[in-house]
Formats: C-alpha cells, structure tokens, sequence
C-alpha cells in the first residue's frame, strides 16, 4: 500500500480584503493506493474547499499538500494531469461527442500537438470503457445516454487520463438507489483491480459507510480520517448533523429520523 | 471505421466542389469570357483578347483569392469563437466584433482630416487601417468576453454583441457629421463590403494575416477539443486555460480584424459556415471542423461572390447583401432547433 496523497498541518478556507475565513484547520489526510475513500460532510461544510484545494486548484491558507511526495504547488499542469483526474459535477456544454471521443479527451496529457490518438492511447481508452462496461455505448452521442451511463463514461474517462489518483466531486447525484449502488460497486471494483486511490464526496452516507475502504468525516469541530466500522465505535457520524431529529444507530450503521 | 471512409469521401468532394467554384468564379462575370481564354490566361498564356487577360488576371483571379481569404478566416473565427463562449450563436459579426473593426476603421477613414497631413497619409494606407481595425476588433472581443465571465447566458451575450453593433453605430454617424462627402463616400462604400479592388501587394498583407491566424488556430486544435468537456475540465487535462484563450482570442481579432479592413464588415458567413461544417460531418473534433470549414467557407464565399457579380447583368451587388441574405434564414433556423443545441 503507497501513500499518494499526503497533507500536513493543511489550513483550508478563503482570503478576502480584510479577512481570513478559515474552514478547517490542522488537516493530515493521508490516501493510499488501492482505497475507495469517501469524504462525506452537511452542505456548506466546506467539502467542495477541501476538494479544490488538494487538487492544487484553490491554494492552502497555510500547510502543504504532497502528491507522489511532491507539493502539489510545484507541479506543472501536464505533469498533474498525468498523476490526478477529476470527475466533475458540472453539466457538459452541448457539443457532438461521442462517448468514444469524450473517453479520448481523457488521453489528451499525452497525445501531441493535434491531439492524435496513438495505439497505445486507443488500448488504454478501450481498456477504460471495458473497466466501466459502456463498450456498447462507444458510438453513442454523449447526450444521448442515461444519467448514469454518462457519469460511467465521465469515470471511463478519468481512467483513460491512467492517473495513480482519481477524485469525484459528488457522483451519485442524481442517480437512484439502483445505479448509485451499481456506481458504488464499480468504484470498489476499480479501486481493487487498478490498485488505484479514488476519493469521491457524497450525502449516500449509508451506501459510503457500507462500501468505503475508508472515510473522512467533516464536521464545524474536526475533520477525521478512519475506516468506517472505527468512525461509528468512536461517534463521528453522531456528530455529523446537529440535529435532535436525526440520530444515528451505531449499531445498524444508519441515520435514523425520530 | 465507416466514419473515416464517410469523412475521407466528403473531404474529396469538398476539395472538387472548392476546384470547381474557384474556376467558376474566375469564369463567370459581366463580361462574358470564353472558357478556352481564361484557361490560357490562367497558365500564363495569351488570350484573344488583351481586355479579358486583364481582367482575369488584375481583378477576377485577386477576388478569387480574397473569397477564399476571407471566407475561411471568417469561419474559421466563427469557430473559435463557438467552442470558446460555449455559445452555438458566437460569431465575428454577431459578438461585435465586425461593428469594432468598422469602428477603428471609421476613425481611421472619418478621422483622418483631424490628423497632420503625413500621419493621415499612414493612417489611410492598408497597415493603417489594418492596424485600427484589428485593434478595434480585439478590444470587442475581450469587452465580450469580461460580459461573458460574469453573464453565463447564451442570449445575455448576443443582447451585449447587439448592443456594441449599435454603439458603433451612433459613434460612426456623430464621425460622419464631421467628415467631407468624399471621406463619407469611402466609408460607405467600405462598409457594404467588397471583395474586389484589392491590389496584388494589397492581398500579400491579407494573407500574411489570414496565414497567422490559421496558423494559431491550428495550434489551438488540441485545447479546443478539451474545451469540449468545459473549462474545468479542460483545465484538470493538463490544459495552460489562460495561454490557449490568448491564442485563441488574437487569433479570431486578427482574422475578423485584418479581413474586415479590406472586405468590408460581412455577415454571417462566421456563425453559418461552422454549423454547415459541424451538421455535414456531425463530429465536434476540431480536427476535422478545422479543415472542412475551411472547405465550406471557401466554396460558400466564391458562391456568394458569384451570386452578387450577376452574371450576364451589369450591375454589381455588395456582398454584405448576399451573405445576409443566404445567412440571415440559417441563424432564424438555428434558434427554431435550439432544443438540441449542438
């Protein structure tokens, strides 16, 4: 098991004209390769924050974050792209591409100037739509396709960027519970086969708690780190909602609404 | 696979039909050539008449190149300018940036009286009005893409190219109110576009500029794909944003600038030709958008400009007319489909 992503003594938060709003302090994450970790947090907890900034996009108020032992503020943008990718929230602007093509754009850190697309580079964006099983929608225009098979061909396409790292913002919105667990399984399945280190945020809090190798809990007081089974002995999921209508039953593992 | 058979077989017939209307254009005309004479002027040889050789060789055959000049660059900015606003609508002339280039060259043109005589003299010749109106054309485009930031909308946008079209306007008709008639006749005269009465030396300058903005947009090829997926995206594919919109953007100003100096502000042609490019091969791979609409503007502006000679009849009509005319119904018929906005 290697370390891929390290932080030490991270400060995350924003800095305005006259102020330091800091969101969360003193943070020493640590993800390793071939874990599924879900980071789970209220709205508005700072998860998003947290995200940007260990993926170099938003700057650290103090502390570092280390990727593959180097900080991540001295990486040059091809250079990160080859070691981490992303699967975004955000709706696509409309354009014709196929799935093929869109799984493709994920090999863009390595093809050259035109962007030609090598053998090499087409075996690994085929191995990618065969990890996610969306071979059959290869010549499908991405707006043509499920919620659910677009975000398997958003994570095909982070597959394809061959990064040791992968983090998604929020994969599961707008699914059902069918292909959010369907969605969940091929996270663990890729985390396995690929022995690569993936961080997704997300409110499936049961779902993550059940299938999460690992988790990070962001509550106002601390930000913890823990496999799930010691995060329910120790009480961080109590702590999540300050709420006296839901509480949660450590011993089925599930928030419940009183 | 099929695809690169359908696509192989559209480009041979787009590089015919370009063949085919470059020689057309050259042939058709008021006076009636005989084909056999523009053949032989062509290949340096001498027609029956020393008139015909003329004008094939003095003003059909450099009005041929600035077609081709300015339709491709045109739509090649149009495309740019589509995948960079993430705007189906964008275009040089409906973002304005036509009106900037008209307004540089109106204060070059109107202005000129208000300069020492030397410096209107290098105001008027082609570098200065190349020069003014390039530069009235980028400082739209970068007004538009500030608006652009902070209005998401499509429609937001188009409202704001509108409104710099008619800012120009009332600028350009308060320069007339202090201009001579002469000076107000070659500004009309200039903004009712024309491909014609360019010298040799006149369509070097074009095609030093129409070279290195097809050169950046090839350059930009690869980001534009990435640009597909959105900024962010873009972005997390190891993609410098910040450099590539630059390209991007002196790219487009210097194509829509330095072909509206000499052409005349034409419509149209920028937002239609990509969508003709994106339908007939319906792919977002700039890589083959680059090249057939090139294809397409090319053939689409010869066609235009042999519509507007008339051939057969005396008179002449200004090819902003005929543009508007065939473009004015493409954009109506876009906004109709916009459901599916591709």
């Amino acid at each position: 098991m290697i370390s891929i992503l390290k932080t030490s003594n991270l400060n995350i938060g924003y800095k305005s004209k006259n102020a330091v709003v800091t969101i969360a302090g003193n943070l020493n994450l640590n993800l390793s390769s071939g874990k599924l970790i879900s980071l789970i947090g209220a709205n508005g907890i700072g998860k998003s924050t947290l995200l940007r900034t260990i993926t170099g996009i938003q700057h650290p108020l103090s502390g570092n974050v280390y990727l593959n032992d180097k900080n991540i503020s001295t990486y040059k943008p091809l250079d990160l792209a080859q070691n981490l990718s992303l699967v975004l929230t955000e709706k696509l602007p409309p354009s014709n591409l196929s799935v093929f093509e869109l799984v493709a754009l994920g090999r863009q850190p390595y093809t050259n100037w035109v962007g030609t697309l090598t053998q090499t580079d087409i075996e690994k964006v085929q191995e990618a739509m065969q990890l996610t099983q969306i071979e059959h929608l290869s010549h499908k225009k991405h707006y043509e396709i499920s919620d659910g098979q677009l975000q398997k061909v958003l994570i095909a396409r982070a597959l394809a960027q061959d990064t040791p790292l992968i983090i998604l913002d929020e994969p599961t919105t707008h699914l059902d519970l069918l292909h959010k667990v369907s969605l969940f399984k091929l996270l663990k399945k890729l985390t396995q086969e690929t022995q690569k280190c993936i961080l997704f945020s997300t409110h499936d809090i049961d779902l993550a708690i059940q299938l999460s190798d690992e988790m990070i809990v962001m509550t106002p007081e601390n930000v913890v780190q823990d496999e799930p089974c010691n995060l329910i002995s120790n009480g961080s999921f109590a702590a999540l909602f300050k709420d006296e209508h839901i509480i949660f039953d450590a011993e089925k593992g599930k928030f419940i609404v009183t | 696979m099929a695809n690169k058979k359908r696509n192989t077989i559209l480009f041979v017939v787009l590089a015919l039909g370009l063949l085919l209307m470059f020689f057309a254009s050259i042939s058709l005309g008021s006076v009636t050539i005989p084909l056999k004479d523009v053949f032989t002027s062509l290949t340096g040889g001498h027609a029956t008449k020393s008139t015909w050789e003329y004008i094939i060789i003095n003003y059909r055959l450099p009005k041929a190149i600035t077609a081709v000049l300015v339709g491709t660059g045109l739509s090649i900015s149009g495309l740019l300018m589509q995948t960079l606003f993430r705007n189906p609508l964008a275009g040089p002339y409906v973002l304005g940036l036509s009106s900037g280039a008209s307004l540089g060259v109106a204060f070059v043109i109107l202005g000129a009286g208000f300069l020492p005589s030397f410096l209107s003299v290098i105001a008027l010749s082609s570098y200065g009005i190349v020069i003014a109106s390039t530069f009235g054309s980028t400082l739209v485009l970068l007004l538009v893409l500030v608006v652009s930031q902070r209005l998401r909308d499509t429609m937001a946008i188009l409202i704001v190219g509108l409104m710099f079209g008619s800012f120009t306007t009332a600028i350009v008709s308060v320069l007339t109110y202090f201009s001579t008639a002469e000076q107000l006749q070659k500004f009309t005269f200039w903004s009712m576009g024309s491909l014609g009465n360019l010298s040799w030396p006149t369509i070097g300058i074009l095609t030093f500029c129409v070279g290195i903005g097809l050169l950046l947009s090839a350059k930009s090829i690869k980001p534009l794909n990435a640009l597909l997926l959105g900024e962010n995206y873009a972005k997390s594919m190891g993609l410098n944003f910040k450099k590539a919109r630059l390209i991007i953007i002196f790219a487009t100003s210097i194509l829509s600038g330095a072909i509206t100096a000499f052409a005349g502000p034409i419509a149209f042609v920028g937002l239609a030709v990509p969508h003709i490019a994106k339908l007939t091969f319906q792919t977002s791979n700039h890589t083959i958008l680059f090249w057939s609409t090139l294809f397409f503007g090319s053939i689409i502006m010869l066609f235009c400009d042999i519509v507007s000679q008339m051939p057969g009849f005396d008179v002449t009509l200004p090819i902003n007319a005929i543009t508007s005319i065939i473009g004015a119904p493409v954009v109506i018929w876009l906004l109709v489909r916009k459901r599916n906005f591709q």
